[in-house]
C-alpha cells in the first residue's frame, strides 16, 4: 500500500489529472504458467507535463504502455484502474474504447521501421485514423495529413512517398504525425529514438518537446536511457521487474538517485568530462530478471551492490525519499538525503550544487 | 549459481556432439507426439513398412506366379480370397501386399534422388550467386515449366523398362521445386550476421555451406522430402498405369493397369480396382500428414493446429 | 611520450572503398581516403553517424571488403587477399558484431560456436581445454555449464560473451568490435566494456571499437577518430578531443548530449549520401560555423566551399581537418 500520495510541486492543478493509473497489475497467461509483467504500478500525468519511464528489458514498461489503451493480447489479465480524463479504460465498453484509442491517447511505437505498412503511401497511413474516427472525409483527411507532416518538419509533398523512400529519422517523424492525427490529449512514446543517430535523436526529441508545449499535451516517454529522459521530462519513474522502484523530479532522480538500481542505470551512461569514469565502465552483475522467475524478497537484491540480509526476504514498498520523491529501498529513511558514496561513488562524481 | 550440476564433466567433443544430438532428437519426438494427425500418419506408415518387409512371410513368394495361381479368374471376394482374384487367378490381397514393396521402394528412392539434386543445386546457387547462380536458376526454371509427366514418359520410353528407369524419371523431373525452395532459404540464411562471423573466423565456402547453411535448410528439406515421396508414389503409379513400368514386378499402379485391361471397369469388378487405388491414396496421405507435422514442429511459426 | 611510439599493429593507408551504384547511379564513396593506425595494446574508438563509412572501414581492415584504392597493413606487411594468407590473417584479427543473437547460429551449441574457429583452422591441441579457457576468460564460469546450451537459452549479455569467447579462442592480437554493446541492456553494458578493458590489460589485446556512442568512447577508448562522409575529420586522445573538440561536427555531436552545458547545436537535415559528396570541405553544407558567418569572419568561407582538406595522418597526435579550426588556432580566438 502506498501510504503517501505524491504532490505535484511545480503547478497547482485543478481537476483530475489527465492520466491516473492506480495499482495496475498485468499478468500474461494463467494458472501455473502465469507471468506477472506489471505488479502494482501507480502513475499520474497532468496535461502539459512529461513523465519519463526508464527501465530495461523485462521490466514491464512496454506492457504498461500497451495496457493504457488495452492493446494487450487476450491472454493478458489486467486489474486496477486506468483513469484517462476520469474514465476507467479497463471498464470501458468496446465502442467507447475504440473512440478513445487515438483520439484520447495515442502511441508512437517502438521500431518505426516495422510499424509502417510498406505498401501504402505515408499520406494514406496518416489519414487512416482520421477516417476511421469519422472526423473528416477523404479529401479533408488528406489535407490534414499534409498539415501534420508540416508540423513534424517534413514537406507536405512527401505524403505521396512510400516508407522505404524515407530515412529512419523521417519515418519516426511520420509516426509522430500519425500519433497526432486525431488530436489526442496524451501521447505515449515507446522508445522513440532508440535506433536513431545522436543528431537525429536530438532533432526528434526537440520536435516532441515543441509539439507537447504548443498543444498542451501530456507525454509519457519510455526509454532505457536515463540521461535522455532527464533532459526531456519533468518527472521520472524507474521500473524494475514490473514495479516502479523510484520516482521523482527528473533531474533529481538522474543525478542523485535514492535507489541503487536507478543509480546504476544512470552510471551506465557516463558523462563526458567526468574523469572518474575514464577506463571505469560501471554496470551491474547478472542480468535483468526473467518475469517468470523473480527472486524472492526485493527483486533487485541479487544484483544490488548495497544489499543487506533483509533484502533477500522482505520486499520493499515505495517510501517517501524527499519532496515528491519515492524510492523502494530499505536504505531510504523517510525524509533524509542520500548519503554520499552510498552506491559506489556514483553520486560523488556527479554531485551538483 | 552453484557449480554442482555439471552437465558434461569430462566428455570429449565427440561425446558432446552425440549428447547434443540425442537431446535434440528427444525434444523433437516430444513435440511431434503432440500432433495427432502426425501420429496417425506415422502409425499407418509403420504398419505399411511392416507389411512390406514381412511380405514373403505373410503371403509366400509364389503368390505372384501366374502359372500356379490358386483360384479362378476374377473371382469375387470370399473367405479364401478376401479381396478376390485377378484375371490369372492370383489372390489380389497377396498381390497388394507384394505391391507395397515396389511402390514404397520406388517412391522413397525417387524422392531421395529428387531432393538430393534439388538441395545441391539450391544451396550452391544460393551461395555462389553471380553468373553460376543465374545459369543454374535458368536451367531450374526450364525444368520447372516442363510438364513432369510428359518428360517422365519420354524418359521411360527411351530407356529400358525397369524400376530404375522409373526412379530416374521421377528423380530428374521433380527436383526443381526443391531447388527453388532451398535456394530461397539459403539466401535468407546467408544474410544473417553469423555467416559474416563465420567468414571473419576464416571459414571458406565449404565450411559455410556445410556447417551453417545445410543444417538450417535441413528442416525444410525434410518436410519437403515427405511430400515429394507422396508425389513419387503417385507418379510411379501413373507410369505403371500407363504401361511404362517394369512388367515383371507387381506394383499398385501395375495392378490398376491390369484391372483396366481386364475390363474390370465395365464388368463392375470393383475389388480389382478399388484396393490398389485406396492403398496408393492411404500411403500418400500418411506421408503428407507426417510431412506437415514435421514442418510445424521444426518451424513453430507455421502454427499448424494439433 | 617523447620517444617514438611503437610501430602500429594495424594500419590503413590512403584507404578508399567505393561501391558502384545500382543501375547507373553514382558510385557511393563509402571510405574516401583514410589513414588510421592502431598500436599494440591500444583501444581506438571510431565514431560517427550512420552512413559515414565507419562500418565499411572496419570491414575492410578485417579483409572482408577489398579496398578500391590504398592498402591495409598488419605488422608492417600489406594484406594478402589470396585464400590461405587471408585465412592466416584471420587468426590474428577478430570480429565482434553488434547483435549477439544474430551472430550465433541458433542450431549450434555454445561449445560449437566457440570451437568453430578452432575447427576451421585445424587446431592441433586440446580443443575442449581451449574452449573452456576462452569461455572463462570471457566471464562465463564454470565454462562446462555452458557447453551444451543454445543461444536462445542465454541472456543478451551472456550471448555477447560467447561471441567474444569465440573471437578469443584463436588468440588474436586485435579485435574489431562493431557496436559491441548497442543491443544490450544498460545495466549489462558496463560488464562487457569492463571485459574488453580487462582483455587489453591481461592479454595486451588491441581493439578498434566502432560506435556512434561518444560515452562509450569516453569509457574505454584511448584514442578517438571522428568520421564524416568517408573521411576522418578529427582524431586524437579521447580526453583532449571529447573535452575540447575543434571540428564543428565534433562540437555539434558533443553539444546534443543530454548532459552537455550550453545550447545544443542541432544540425538540420539528414546524414549525407556517400554518392553525393559535396565539393570543398564535405561538411560545409551542414556546418554551423559556416552558416553563422563565423567562417566568413575568419576569412575561410571560400576555402570551406571550394577547397578539399588533406587526409589526416593515422598517428596519435591530435589533428583536425577544418579550415576554420586551422585559421583560428594560429590566432587564438578573442573571448
Amino acid at each position: 500500500m502506498t501510504a503517501v500520495k505524491t504532490e505535484s510541486v511545480e503547478r497547482p492543478e485543478a481537476g483530475p489529472p489527465l492520466l491516473d493509473v492506480r495499482n495496475l497489475h498485468v499478468t500474461y497467461g494463467s494458472g501455473a504458467s502465469a507471468v506477472p509483467a506489471v505488479r502494482g504500478v501507480d502513475l499520474r500525468v497532468e496535461a502539459g507535463r512529461k513523465l519519463g519511464i526508464a527501465g530495461e528489458s523485462g521490466c514491464g514498461k512496454s506492457t504498461l504502455a500497451l495496457a493504457l489503451l488495452r492493446l494487450l493480447p487476450a491472454s493478458a489479465t489486467l486489474s486496477g484502474q486506468i483513469l484517462l480524463d476520469g474514465e476507467d479504460v479497463l471498464t470501458m465498453k468496446w465502442g467507447r474504447l475504440r473512440a478513445v484509442r487515438w483520439a484520447g491517447a495515442s502511441i508512437v511505437f517502438q521500431g518505426a521501421m516495422h510499424s509502417l505498412n510498406a505498401v501504402h503511401r505515408i499520406g494514406d497511413q496518416i489519414a487512416e485514423p482520421i477516417l476511421l474516427h469519422g472526423r473528416a472525409g477523404p479529401a479533408a483527411a488528406r489535407t490534414r495529413a499534409g498539415e501534420l507532416l508540416e508540423q513534424v518538419g517534413l514537406p507536405a509533398a512527401r505524403a505521396d512517398s512510400y516508407p522505404h523512400e524515407l530515412s529512419g529519422g523521417q519515418r519516426q517523424r511520420v509516426m509522430i504525425a500519425m500519433a497526432l492525427a486525431c488530436d489526442p490529449r496524451l501521447i505515449i512514446a515507446d522508445e522513440p529514438t532508440t535506433a536513431l543517430d545522436v543528431m537525429i535523436q536530438a532533432q526528434i526529441l526537440r520536435l516532441i518537446e515543441k509539439l507537447v508545449a504548443d498543444q498542451d499535451l501530456g507525454l509519457i516517454m519510455i526509454s532505457h536511457d536515463l540521461a535522455v529522459l532527464s533532459d526531456t521530462c519533468d518527472r521520472l519513474a524507474v521500473m524494475y521487474a514490473g514495479r516502479v522502484v523510484e520516482e521523482g523530479p527528473a533531474e533529481q532522480v538522474y543525478e542523485s538517485a535514492r535507489h541503487p538500481y536507478s543509480s546504476a542505470l544512470s552510471a551506465a551512461f557516463p558523462r563526458i568530462g567526468d574523469l572518474s569514469s575514464r577506463h571505469a565502465p560501471r554496470g551491474l552483475p547478472g542480468d535483468p530478471p526473467d518475469p517468470s522467475a523473480l527472486p524472492s524478497g526485493c527483486t533487485f537484491h541479487p544484483r544490488c551492490p548495497a544489499a543487506l540480509d533483509i533484502c533477500a526476504t522482505e520486499d520493499q514498498e515505495l517510501r517517501v525519499a524527499g519532496p515528491s520523491r519515492r524510492a523502494a529501498c530499505v536504505l531510504v529513511e523517510p525524509g533524509t538525503a542520500a548519503a554520499p558514496g552510498l552506491f559506489g561513488g556514483a553520486d560523488e562524481a556527479r554531485s551538483t550544487s | 549459481m552453484t557449480a554442482t550440476t555439471d552437465s558434461a564433466p569430462a566428455l570429449s567433443p565427440r561425446a558432446l556432439t552425440w549428447t547434443r544430438r540425442r537431446q535434440a532428437a528427444a525434444r523433437f519426438w516430444q513435440q511431434y507426439r503432440a500432433h495427432r494427425a502426425g501420429l496417425a500418419g506415422l502409425t499407418v506408415l509403420a504398419l505399411i513398412a511392416l507389411v512390406a518387409l514381412a511380405a514373403p512371410v505373410l503371403v509366400g513368394k509364389d503368390s505372384q506366379s501366374v502359372t500356379e495361381a490358386p483360384g479362378g479368374p476374377l473371382e469375387a471376394p470370399s473367405a479364401t480370397f478376401p479381396l478376390g482374384t485377378d484375371q490369372f487367378g492370383r489372390s489380389l490381397l497377396a498381390l497388394l501386399v507384394w505391391g507395397t514393396r515396389v511402390s514404397l521402394t520406388v517412391g522413397l528412392l525417387a524422392a531421395f534422388l529428387s531432393v538430393a539434386i534439388g538441395t545441391l543445386v539450391g544451396i550452391t546457387a544460393g551461395h555462389f550467386k553471380g553468373w553460376y547462380g543465374n545459369v543454374v536458376m535458368r536451367i531450374t526454371d526450364w525444368f520447372l515449366v516442363m510438364p513432369t509427366l510428359v518428360l517422365a514418359i519420354a524418359l521411360a520410353t527411351v530407356l529400358s523398362r525397369s524400376l530404375w528407369t522409373t526412379v530416374l524419371a521421377i528423380g530428374v523431373t521433380t527436383w526443381p521445386t526443391t531447388a527453388r525452395l532451398v535456394r530461397a532459404q539459403t539466401l535468407s540464411v546467408e544474410s544473417r550476421p553469423y555467416i559474416e562471423r563465420s567468414r571473419a573466423l576464416g571459414g571458406g565456402h565449404r565450411h559455410i555451406m556445410s556447417r551453417h547453411v545445410l543444417p538450417n535448410v535441413m528442416p525444410l528439406v525434410l518436410a519437403q522430402t515427405t511430400l515429394v515421396i507422396s508425389t513419387a508414389i503417385l507418379t510411379e503409379a501413373t507410369l505403371a498405369f500407363l504401361g511404362l513400368g517394369d512388367p515383371t514386378v507387381v506394383s499398385w499402379g501395375g495392378l490398376l493397369q491390369d484391372a483396366r485391361e481386364a475390363g474390370a471397369v465395365s464388368s463392375g469388378n470393383w475389388w480389382y480396382l478399388a484396393p490398389p487405388g485406396l492403398a496408393i491414396a492411404v500411403v500418400a496421405l500418411a506421408f503428407t500428414l507426417c510431412g506437415r507435422t514435421i514442418e510445424s514442429v521444426l518451424n513453430p511459426k507455421l502454427g499448424v493446429s494439433r | 611520450m617523447t620517444t617514438t611510439p611503437p610501430a602500429p599493429l594495424l594500419s590503413a593507408q590512403s584507404l578508399e572503398v567505393a561501391f558502384p551504384g545500382r543501375r547507373g547511379a553514382a558510385t557511393a564513396r563509402a571510405v574516401d581516403g583514410v589513414d588510421l593506425d592502431i598500436r599494440p595494446g591500444e583501444i581506438v574508438a571510431l565514431v560517427g553517424e550512420s552512413g559515414c563509412g565507419k562500418t565499411t572501414l572496419a570491414r575492410s581492415l578485417l579483409g572482408l571488403v577489398p579496398p578500391t584504392a590504398g592498402r591495409v597493413t598488419f605488422g608492417g606487411e600489406p594484406l594478402d587477399y589470396a585464400g590461405r594468407a587471408l585465412k592466416a590473417y584471420r587468426k590474428r584479427v577478430q570480429l565482434v558484431l553488434q547483435d549477439p543473437s544474430g551472430s550465433l547460429n541458433p542450431r549450434h551449441t555454445v561449445y560449437d560456436a566457440v570451437a568453430e574457429g578452432l575447427r576451421i583452422h585445424g587446431y592441433a591441441g586440446d580443443e575442449r581445454a581451449a574452449v573452456a579457457e576462452a569461455l572463462s576468460r570471457a566471464g562465463l564460469r564454470p565454462p562446462e555449464r555452458f557447453f551444451l546450451r543454445h543461444p536462445h537459452e542465454l541472456s543478451g549479455g551472456q550471448r555477447q560473451r560467447v561471441v567474444i569467447a569465440g573471437a578469443l579462442v584463436l588468440e588474436p592480437e586485435l579485435i574489431v568490435a562493431d557496436e559491441p554493446v548497442a543491443s544490450l541492456d544498460a545495466s549489462v553494458r558496463g560488464e562487457i566494456l569492463a571485459l574488453l578493458l580487462r582483455l587489453r590489460d591481461e592479454l595486451g589485446l588491441s581493439a578498434l571499437v566502432v560506435t556512434h556512442d561518444l560515452g562509450l568512447a569516453w569509457n574505454i577508448a584511448d584514442r578517438v577518430a571522428v568520421m564524416y562522409l568517408g573521411r576522418i575529420v578529427e582524431t586524437g586522445d579521447v580526453e583532449q578531443i571529447l573535452t575540447a573538440p575543434r571540428h564543428p561536427y565534433t562540437q555539434a555531436l558533443l553539444s546534443v548530449l543530454p548532459e552537455a552545458d550550453g545550447d545544443p547545436v542541432i544540425l538540420t537535415g539528414e546524414p549525407p549520401d556517400p554518392s553525393k559528396v559535396p565539393s570543398g570541405c564535405r561538411f560545409h553544407a551542414r556546418c554551423q560555423v559556416l552558416a553563422s558567418g563565423e567562417a566568413e569572419r575568419a576569412g575561410v568561407a571560400d576555402a570551406c566551399r571550394g577547397q578539399d582538406l588533406p587526409v589526416l595522418d593515422g598517428g596519435g597526435a591530435a589533428q583536425v581537418a577544418c579550415h576554420w579550426a586551422a585559421a583560428t588556432t594560429q590566432a587564438p580566438a578573442a573571448g
